[in-house]
């Protein structure tokens, strides 16, 4: 009798989780001109107009450049910082690890506006450079926790060995630690992809004019009208953003798998 | 020739003096033991000869060159530590031919030094599997054939039994002696496991709180102690107040008050000189019990009370008074041991006893 209350509660839970996010997807495939209920037949007319609106295109391009721009800067940024944190002794160490995890823990639209008028008093405008910047600024301390918690657990002894069969450093970072860290690091970029890929606030803030991301376009578009195109985006983000890490996490399981670990 | 040597060699971390004014001279193809508990300093004189840190004075030699300014991964050495280290990510032969990597060696050439090294560690069938799928023992193998397959110039040896359960490390250690022996490599092994220095090394050097206590082979540390922690380190050891009451030749009278009179060999005093105040050591195991009528007049027999008996099986341990001497012994058990509040006699042959100075 408990556990079916529970059963049921778990099930409204997600219910209401799940069901809105539902409902974008099932429309995004529906054959009538409005974006809403009653469905009138299956369809991808939405999808097809998604793909021939210059403007969506343009911003899933801006996105796209964006988020990769910034898991690849993130990431790099985030190991080499995470190396020296774990591996060096680096006076004020706590300090820069707060300062560097802070921007997580300050609202979004605060450090939105700080960047921007940080660079105003600087006398830098906004540009895509900018943008970018931004969004690896709030990238970056989820890269350096994941990296971090992974570098912890790879034992000093291993690297020690190979530099002890004749490995330079940097070699042995190549040939040992980045193998061993591939995982975190892996999660990090997927992180800083995905983050940069949904996020709004900054980059309403950040964006240079005539500039739009997949997020302010949606934004704008609504601010017209409901279009079922938005569902058909809608949807793309979704399997975007769900499924990419879905696949780095299966990827990274049957490696480790492979190896009998 | 001495293939590695250490001058005046000192290591603070900070206020902490880790290493005090070292000097050894490890010789060519030797099996040198650093031995002493933890914190004496062992771990980091090794890791000066590896390059992993630096010392704060003196000089460090590997066959005659300075290697003060040269970065471990230019030293030739090999390296097993006491968590094997091996790379995960990698299957055991190329776990094994890492080291190769980095040197002028063919492909071919490398290969059949990866399979010559694996056979000398008798696992050449685990070439194409990884370090996780080993055994603990399996792996410290693997690990050692990794060390010395780019015939390094130094083996270092980082406490590698220690991880292993008691059974195998008795097998590993005659098996990395033979290993060690076959190869001729010159080898730097740390411990603090008496029994491992004792089975397989060919000095001993004994340290303590960053100093070292004495150097010598296995034999001359165990039976001439030259301070009181090394006879203490080493063994269950009795040590006594004495006073030198006659010097004769080349024997020594010590008069212990309350125990025993004993003339001993002036080579088991070498650092006594002329002090008229010693201290005895006699081993645990170099008192016998025997039952309370026993006579011998070729030893020394000395009455005693048992107040305790720590039974070992093959052995047992006994706690002794003698007036106001509490004493070890360590004795093999013939048909039954003492039991405790037996009177017994204490047989002690002169020889199996050590002076030291007092300090």
């Amino acid at each position: 009798m408990g556990w079916g209350l529970i059963r049921l509660y778990a099930i409204a839970v997600y219910a209401f989780m799940f069901l809105p996010v539902a409902v974008v997807v099932l429309l995004s495939f529906n054959a009538n001109q409005f974006g809403s209920f009653p469905m009138t037949g299956l369809s991808l007319r939405w999808f097809e107009a998604l793909w021939n609106n210059d403007a969506v295109m343009r911003a899933f391009r801006t996105s796209l450049v964006l988020g990769l721009m910034t898991a690849v800067i993130s990431t790099t940024l985030g190991v080499l910082a995470s190396l020296a944190l774990v591996r060096y002794d680096v006076p004020g160490k706590n300090l820069i690890t707060t300062a560097l995890i802070a921007p997580i823990l300050v609202p979004e639209v605060v450090l939105a506006v700080a960047l921007l008028l940080f660079l105003n008093w600087l006398g830098i405008g906004k540009s895509f450079a900018l943008l970018l910047a931004g969004h690896v600024i709030f990238t970056l301390p989820f890269v350096i926790l994941v990296v971090q918690a992974r570098l912890v657990s790879i034992r000093r002894d291993v690297e020690e060995a190979a530099l002890s069969l004749g490995a330079s450093p940097v070699q042995t970072f190549f040939s040992v630690t980045l193998p061993l860290l591939m995982p975190a690091v892996a999660a990090g970029a997927l992180f800083a992809f995905t983050i940069s890929f949904d996020d709004i606030t900054g980059t309403l803030f950040w964006k240079p004019g005539g500039v739009e991301t997949v997020p302010t376009q949606i934004f704008s578009m609504l601010r017209n009208s409901i279009s079922p195109e938005i569902n058909a985006l809608g949807t793309v983000m979704i399997l975007l953003t769900v499924g990419l890490p879905l696949l780095g996490a299966a990827i990274a399981r049957s490696l480790s798998t492979k190896r009998g670990r | 020739m001495a293939a590695v040597t250490l001058s005046n060699i000192v290591k603070r971390f900070g206020t902490f003096t880790a290493v005090q004014k070292m000097s050894l001279d490890i010789p060519e193809g030797s099996f040198c033991t650093l031995l002493g508990p933890s914190g004496c300093g062992k771990t980091t004189t090794l890791r000066m000869v590896a390059g992993l840190l630096d010392p704060t004075e003196g000089d460090i030699s590997i066959n005659g060159r300075r290697v003060n300014d040269i970065p471990i991964h230019k030293r030739n050495l090999g390296i097993v530590f006491q968590n094997y280290a091996l790379f995960p990510h990698r299957t055991v032969a190329q776990n094994v031919g890492f080291g190769l990597k980095y040197r002028p060696v063919d492909r071919a050439e490398a290969q059949r030094r990866v399979m010559q090294a694996l056979e000398l560690v008798q696992l050449p069938h685990l070439a194409d599997r990884y370090p996780s799928e080993l055994s603990g023992g399996q792996q410290q193998r693997i690990a050692l054939a990794r060390a010395v397959v780019v015939e390094p110039d130094v083996l270092l040896l980082d406490e590698p039994l220690s991880a292993l359960d008691a059974n195998l490390r008795e097998d590993m250690r005659v098996e990395l002696k033979n290993i060690q022996k076959r190869l001729g490599v010159t080898s730097i092994f740390v411990t603090h496991d008496q029994s491992e220095a004792l089975a397989m090394s060919d000095q001993i050097i004994v340290m303590s709180e960053g100093r070292v206590e004495q150097v010598g082979p296995p034999e001359e540390v165990y039976n001439t102690p030259a301070s009181e922690f090394v006879a203490r380190f080493l063994g269950a050891a009795n040590i006594l107040e004495a006073r030198v009451t006659d010097r004769q030749g080349d024997e020594l009278a010590l008069d212990v008050p309350g125990f025993a009179r004993v003339v001993i060999p002036r080579a088991r005093a070498p650092k006594l000189g002329d002090a008229s105040a010693a201290k005895l050591v006699i081993r645990a195991e170099k008192l016998k019990l025997m039952p309370a009528d026993s006579r011998d007049d070729t030893a020394i027999m000395i009455p005693a009370q048992v107040e305790a008996v720590d039974y070992q099986g093959q052995a047992a341990r006994y706690f002794l008074r003698v007036g106001d001497h509490a004493l070890q012994a360590i004795n093999m058990i013939d048909v039954a041991p003492f039991a405790a509040g037996d009177s017994v006699i204490l047989r002690l042959l002169p020889r199996d006893c050590a002076a030291l100075p007092v300090t």
